[in-house]
């Protein structure tokens, strides 16, 4: 991503910050207060997440799902929330190497292991040969479901699956995608097998 | 979500202790160990679990499976879904298992998913997850609302006028075909608890679904040496190809001697209220001819005393067929 564009996200950002700022003119005292009770309240802990490399100190609601540090404590937005239940794997990461559902996964379980996202897979120069290859093959639709896609599909080369096509739809049978784009990830993930 | 505080538990002993605490270990535990989580926090997340401590037992040395002197399997709790079905001797010994363990749910969710988590998996019933809704298995004495309800995916043996609602394990339909034992460790010290004791039926108290008292933790599930000669298999029957529950299951063992079955046993899942072992239909095997006409014998025998409920009636003939069929594998 050049510096020079503005994407969806800074757009929401920018807006969301717009808000924030006309509610808290009315509500300072209120807002300063919440703050105050987040850092502090009896309700949070500290937690350490190692994510794609990167140490960080959170203090957290034991309630927080690894899903919900990432995306909102974090910022890491590339993961995505689809059913929340560990029903479509849109939430899909790498923790300790292996891919698992980060909604039904405890922020506070996942310290001390490694965790990878699709922030930590390849980067707009350089993507890894997965991401290349949904490139290639129109791997997606709507795009919702695709990095949990990627995270998966890039753990599955690690595990011990066969190589035809019945195999590669099991394998991947977490990842729900609704736009129906199944036959092109699949070459997609056939590509990256054959290289 | 409830508000709970979390901790990790440095040692088995630790997490005992903490267990104890709770009043039970059954619907409405006040203290939940988390492994996997992908039982717990999916009911936490739905209101239907809401325990005030959670202890991560992750942490605990569990994660091995290790053969024995006497050529059994012990498998620790730990051991996650993925790794207990892709084990060598696992593989080779016990291929009902891995079988049955890669036929559940997705890869993502067999990594975090654990033996002793797996044997501990809620109903998948709808009205189970609904708080909204009565069900005496959450809520004792509210009523069943999937008599005369949504209850195609529901129990056909081993129901009760309180509650139809189904095992949904794969893993444990395996188990029980394998005759496996629970070890469990609690505040009075270890007791090895065999499969077929270990579930409850749901009678008038379809809240109590295992032996499991407040402090038990499961330690290991220990399988018996493999019986030579014998096959085994599991057929899974369902809506999709893939990633979801049993319609109605299989786990078989076979072994013939001449022109004769010497060793059958049988367990059937996803139509049972727990993971259902079939003494009919082992009866039936024994000493008969491995034919289609010996299978189908042990089918009708194994459904004999199965009920019906106003959606579900399909399910005794798929699970006859099933049975027939994951027979027939086993023979082949």
């Amino acid at each position: 991503m050049t510096s020079n564009k503005i994407t969806r996200r800074d757009m929401l950002t920018v807006a969301a910050a717009g808000t924030g700022a006309l509610v808290g003119g009315s509500f300072s005292t209120e807002a300063a207060s919440a703050a105050a009770a987040a850092t502090t309240g009896p309700g949070l802990m500290d937690i350490s997440l190692r994510v794609n490399g990167t140490e960080h100190r959170l203090s957290l609601d034991p309630r927080t799902t690894l899903l919900d540090a990432l995306r909102e404590h974090l910022h890491l937005t590339g993961t995505k929330k689809g059913c929340d239940h560990g029903q479509c794997g849109a939430c899909t990461v790498h923790v300790g190497g292996r891919r698992v559902n980060s909604c039904l996964t405890l922020a506070a379980v996942a310290q001390g292991v490694d965790i990878r996202t699709i922030e930590g897979l390849g980067d707009p120069d350089h993507l890894h040969p997965m991401q290349q290859a949904f490139l290639e093959h129109d791997g997606y639709q709507c795009g919702y479901c695709t990095s949990g896609q990627i995270m998966s599909a890039v753990a599955m080369m690690k595990e011990p699956w066969g190589a035809s096509d019945l195999d590669i739809k099991e394998a991947m049978s977490g990842n729900i995608c609704r736009c129906g784009a199944y036959k092109n990830i699949l070459a997609a993930i056939r590509q990256v097998q054959a290289a | 979500m409830e508000p709970f505080t979390y901790s990790r538990a440095a040692d088995p002993a630790q997490a005992i202790a903490a267990g104890a605490a709770a009043s039970t270990a059954q619907q409405g535990a006040e203290v939940r160990f988390v492994a996997g989580g992908t039982t717990l926090i999916d009911l936490m997340k739905l209101d239907v679990e809401t325990p005030t401590r959670v202890i991560d037992i992750n942490n605990l040395p569990l994660a091995k499976v290790e053969r024995m002197p006497d050529g059994s399997l012990e498998i620790g709790a730990l051991v996650r879904n993925s790794d207990l079905a892709n084990n060598v001797n696992v593989r080779r010994d016990y291929t009902v298992l891995s079988e049955a363990l890669l036929s559940g749910a997705s890869a993502q969710l067999r990594n975090m998913a654990t033996t002793g988590g797996n044997l501990l998996q809620r109903t998948r019933c709808i009205y189970f997850r609904d708080i909204d809704t009565p069900c005496n298995k959450r809520e004792p004495g509210s009523g069943c609302s999937a008599i005369d309800g949504f209850n195609r995916n529901l129990a056909v043996l081993g129901t009760s006028d309180h509650c139809i609602a189904s095992n949904p394990s794969d893993m444990n339909v395996a188990l029980t075909a394998l005759e496996a034992t629970i070890v469990i460790r609690g505040t009075h010290g270890e007791r090895k608890v065999p499969i077929g004791e270990f579930f409850l039926l749901p009678g008038d108290t379809p809240n109590r679904e295992t032996v499991m008292l407040p402090g038990d933790l499961i330690t290991h599930v220990l399988l018996p040496p493999p019986h030579r000669r014998a096959r085994s298999h599991y057929l899974k029957l369902r809506d999709r190809a893939s990633y979801e529950f049993a319609l109605s299951s299989a786990a078989v063992v076979l072994a013939s001697e001449g022109d004769a079955i010497s060793h059958a046993r049988v367990a059937l899942g996803g139509v049972s209220t727990r993971p259902w072992r079939s003494q009919e239909a082992e009866a039936a095997l024994l000493g008969k001819p491995a034919t289609r006409a010996t299978f189908a014998a042990a089918a009708e025998a194994a459904m004999r005393d199965a009920k019906p409920q106003s959606q579900n009636g399909f399910k005794i003939e798929l699970a006859k067929r099933c049975l027939t069929s994951a027979l027939a594998a086993a023979a082949a």
